[in-house]
């Protein structure tokens, strides 16, 4: 049974789920109009004529807007379309001033695409895109201020969203999860969108559908505004147990739009089929066909950032990372950044030893203190040259390891360099050999007994014989050194 | 003294202000006096005298520092769909009844910019849907003229741009602003005995008008003479980076260019604007056939197939995008808000009450023709019939320089006679949509009389951006038929 089918009372049932991400678009201005989409101000107070749908006032086209879309397009390895054409979305809502959205429908600026989503065990599965088109936002109603009125704020309204559909490729609601997590990277690899879920910058509508393995799919319902990551995990659990039930009893599964609320953890109806807009969609005549030239979109090209996918690749290549180590490093376009800064900044002549070893500090002691602090590798103050400069130590031998996570502690807190660090506190590693032999002279007459046991064939009491050593030295003693040393003078 | 300022045209007016013979405020005090004398016809929803006394001090004393524009101290009145920062702007609807625009129109602030003086906003149909200016919440404005037989009966102006023209002829203003989505100038300034023009299409920016149908919207001026149109033309165009429809184009001196030489010229007469024209009509196209040979033109025949296509084309495709541009108006943020229990029953009442019976009826044919199942049959069908439109003309274009129509199917029909279905209503158009479908500029001229003494008017079509032609040819129309002088001896002889 493949994993991703799910056993009912009555057989099994394979699960469909296709994914509508907005995705605000990184712009000062909205897309027809230069009004700031900066997040949190004071309520209508980033709305201007056209924005307010003032009566004569017309859209203009914010070209940053266009240009951020065709690189999502490109990044999304999608078809960048060299003409696309908007289209008036026609409904009533009190936060939508003009009673129409402006949105791309029959021809949208990118057409197909796909991503590589990572799942678990390295293993990667390829989730086709329909296409990308540009479209404004609407404004919020706020419907808690007072007991029988409607607050509205047209802050949001206008602003530019890139929606992102998928192809209904997805079994399971990990998949889906695991959608949204890439697509996320990318969208902040590329910078076209910040990714910030709970200021509503990236939001899903889920289409969730069951059908028997082999047969047409299900009729679907279309789950609104999932706002987080695990919320699209919860809200199709739910769903899909929701229409299991529903099925399974012999019932039909309702095409209808449901919202997910997130304190319940369940789904409800918003409005059915017959409910429906009929949108009444054509050409905006305010607007001609947006038309793009192939310069212009190699130019966009040309400013594309090194992917994850591709990213992750040179690391494994080049350094030696395990798939899951570079699969960590590249998930955050920061940390990927911080690695390969610290990478660079690093002067050891085992240069991918040193890049191996500093993906290890990187993602233990580095987001051990993160998680302790409660801090990311924004907000840290740990410079990349210091963690080099930490690696640099233990690989010229100047500290062991151990003491590294000393100074590495010493150095989170107190921000100084490392190498002062080891200076300042006489940590410094001693591999001369005159000392360390004098040491080791003292340990073996000292212990003669251990040492006639060993000789008699306990071996595993050399062991024990380096950590006197150590022990003896401060810990300073180089332990390469301290091993030679001893396994010469005792025979 | 203060009469006859008023019979001057624009143009006129412009050189006695340059010559010092008299200042723009006797000019606007002529006008504003003339307003009020007659009211009656109801062309202005608002007279801002105030304001333009105060501009017209201005302009004396730019006039006085040489320092003026080309519309310096030329009292013009504005069509009440063109927003004015400040003055109430109403479209001649109720539900923007109380609306005062916190901007200035593209059109009116190029005229400002020229020194021009506003005396007022413009009656017309509401959202300039209509033909003949009964559909204003502000009441029908009266056509200055009347019949010879029936001189007690009251006349319509024509629509929507009603109160331009009624204020044109009837010497209220030097000139006005206008719009044309179907024939919104060109009719009404042919039942009232002016010129008007409709630009190509993108000419003048729409921001700050307000939109019925923003594929067809255009604005243009209306005044007494060609030369008249040909400056305020100049002044109004421009390209406005708010519109992105707005053609980058340099705007040319059409008043210095203008010449009344048509010789070489090539007039094509379109055989389906002859189909069923009245005796009348006839004979007038005739004249103008006669008047254009006799100055140096060649006349060609020529066909439009699609044309009888054209009427029912703009009746899908104007009310599709009313629907739409119309939605904004829901009592939200501005304008009319009569108040229910639940969001819906707001929109309800406020739209009910704010909008009238035209107005609602296209708003439910757009969305009509827009709503799924219907639009490939409506919509879409339509937007192929105005596209093979188009091409007729720029076929018929390859072989002629202009075309020559009637403006009108008839003369200015009795306002208690008005059509009782919109259809016969809506055939008023018939000749003016066409150009609106395929982008063109067309003007009319006034060139004869009905037998009833009623004004007639011709029809001159051109490729996109061929305003100069139209002015120059115009003119040669305007030159030959002496209408002013057809004028004087009609009372002459009555």
């Amino acid at each position: 049974m493949s994993k991703n089918l799910i056993e009912g009372r009555t057989g099994l049932w394979e699960v469909v789920i296709g994914l509508e991400v907005h995705a605000q678009i990184v712009s000062r201005s909205k897309l027809f109009c230069g009004c700031s989409t900066d997040f949190g101000a004071e309520p209508n107070t980033q709305v201007g004529f056209f924005g307010a749908s003032m009566p004569g006032m017309l859209p203009v086209l914010n070209h940053a807007c266009v240009d951020q879309a065709i690189k999502t397009g490109l990044g999304l390895n999608g078809k960048v379309n060299l003409v696309s054409v908007f289209d008036r979305k026609n409904y009533f809502y009190a936060d939508l001033p003009s009673g129409y959205q402006i949105s791309q429908f029959t021809h949208p600026i990118v057409t197909g695409g796909y991503l590589d989503i990572d799942l678990e065990d390295d293993e990667t599965k390829r989730i086709h895109l329909t296409r990308i088109h540009m479209e404004q936002d609407a404004g919020k109603s706020i419907h808690d201020l007072h007991p029988s009125k409607t607050y509205i704020d047209l802050n949001r309204s206008g602003i530019a969203l890139m929606e992102i559909v998928s192809e209904p490729e997805m079994r399971s609601s990990a998949e889906a999860m695991a959608y949204m997590k890439k697509l996320r990277t990318i969208l902040r690899y590329l910078g076209t969108c910040d990714g910030n879920m709970e200021q509503g910058s990236l939001r899903a509508d889920a289409n969730v559908s069951l059908h028997r393995p082999g047969t047409p799919f299900g009729t679907r319902a279309e789950i609104k505004n999932v706002n987080s990551v695990r919320f699209v995990g919860q809200a199709i659990e739910y769903e899909i147990y929701r229409q299991l039930e529903i099925l399974e009893d012999g019932g039909e599964v309702k095409q209808e739009t449901r919202l997910f609320d997130p304190t319940k953890g369940e789904t409800r109806s918003m409005r059915n089929k017959e409910d429906a807009h009929d949108y009444r969609y054509f050409p905006d005549p305010d607007l001609r066909p947006l038309r793009l030239t192939q310069e212009r979109i190699e130019a966009v090209r040309a400013t594309m950032p090194e992917l994850p996918d591709v990213k992750k690749a040179r690391l494994m290549a080049d350094f030696g990372l395990s798939p899951y180590d570079a699969g960590v490093i590249v998930g955050e376009q920061e940390i990927a950044t911080f690695y390969e800064q610290t990478v660079t900044a690093s002067k050891a002549k085992e240069h991918s030893q040193a890049a191996k070893m500093i993906a290890n500090w990187l993602m233990g002691e580095v987001f051990a203190a993160l998680n302790r602090d409660s801090k990311t590798i924004e907000t840290m103050s740990l410079p990349a040259a210091h963690l080099a400069q930490l690696v640099d130590l233990i690989l010229d031998d100047t500290i062991s390891g151990k003491i590294a996570k000393d100074v590495f502690a010493k150095m989170w807190e107190s921000g100084k360099e490392p190498g002062a660090l080891v200076d300042e506190l006489g940590l410094r590693q001693i591999s001369d050999t005159g000392a360390i032999e004098k040491a080791i002279d003292e340990l073996l007459a000292k212990d003669a007994a251990k040492v006639a046991e060993y000789k008699a064939g306990k071996e595993q009491l050399f062991g024990y014989f380096v950590g006197q050593t150590m022990k003896a030295m401060h810990g300073k003693a180089n332990p390469g050194v301290v091993n030679g040393l001893l396994k010469k003078k005792l025979g | 003294m203060t009469t006859s300022l008023t019979k001057l045209s624009l143009t006129a007016a412009r050189d006695g202000l340059l010559n010092k013979e008299f200042t723009a405020q006797e000019l606007t005090t002529a006008h504003l006096d003339i307003m009020a004398e007659k009211r009656n016809l109801n062309a202005y929803i608002t007279e801002t005298s105030e304001l333009a006394l105060e501009q017209a001090k201005e302009s004396d004393a730019r006039l006085a520092a040489g320092t003026q524009g080309a519309l310096e101290g030329l009292p013009i009145a504005v069509k009440d769909l063109f927003c004015t920062k400040g003055v109430r702007t109403t479209a001649g609807s109720k539900i923007l009844d109380n609306f005062i625009p916190p901007y200035e129109s593209t059109v009116t602030q190029n005229l400002w910019n020229a020194g021009a003086v506003m005396l007022g906003k413009l009656n017309m149909d509401e959202f300039a849907m209509g033909s003949a200016n009964l559909n204003s919440a502000y009441g029908p404005v009266l056509n200055p003229w009347r019949r010879m037989d029936a001189p007690a009966k009251e006349l319509v102006p024509g629509g929507s741009s009603g109160g331009s023209v009624a204020a044109v002829a009837g010497h209220m203003a030097l000139a006005a602003t206008a719009s044309d989505t179907g024939g919104s100038i060109r009719q009404p300034a042919a039942f009232c005995g002016v010129v008007g023009i409709k630009p190509t299409y993108g000419l003048c920016s729409r921001r700050g008008m307000i939109a019925f149908a923003s594929s067809l919207d255009q604005a243009g001026p209306v005044a007494r003479t060609v030369r008249d149109a040909a400056l305020m033309t100049q002044v109004m165009a421009s390209h406005d980076p708010w519109d992105s429809t707005s053609l980058n184009v340099d705007i040319p001196d059409y008043l210095s260019n203008i010449t009344s030489d048509v010789r070489g010229l090539r007039i094509g007469l379109p055989k389906e604007y002859r189909e069923n024209l009245s005796e009348e009509m006839s004979t007038l196209l005739q004249k103008g056939i006669d008047w254009l040979t006799t100055a140096g033109a060649t006349i060609h025949n020529v066909s439009l197939p699609m044309s009888p296509f054209a009427l029912p084309t703009y009746y899908v495709i104007a009310p599709a995008e009313a629907s739409s541009n119309l939605a904004k108006y829901d009592g939200l943020r501005y304008g009319l808000r009569i108040p229910g229990h639940s969001l819906d029953e707001m929109y309800e009442n406020t739209r009910r009450e704010g909008f009238g019976p035209e107005v609602r009826r296209r708003i439910l044919i757009g969305t009509y023709v827009l709503s799924a199942g219907y639009y490939d049959a409506y919509y879409l069908k339509a937007q192929k019939v105005r596209t093979l439109i188009a091409k007729d003309f720029e076929r018929v274009f390859q072989e002629v320089d202009v075309l020559l129509t009637p403006t009108t199917p008839t003369e200015a029909f009795p306002i208690d006679e008005k059509p009782v279905d919109p259809v016969t209503m809506y055939l008023n158009d018939i000749f003016t949509v066409t150009v609106n479908l395929a982008d063109l500029p067309g003007i009319s001229v006034p060139v004869g009389l009905s037998k009833t003494g009623l004004p007639l008017g011709l029809q001159l079509i051109g490729p996109k951006l061929s305003e100069q032609r139209l002015f120059n040819t115009s003119l040669a129309l305007e030159e030959a038929a002496r209408f002013e002088e057809q004028v004087k001896n009609l009372h002459k002889g009555a």
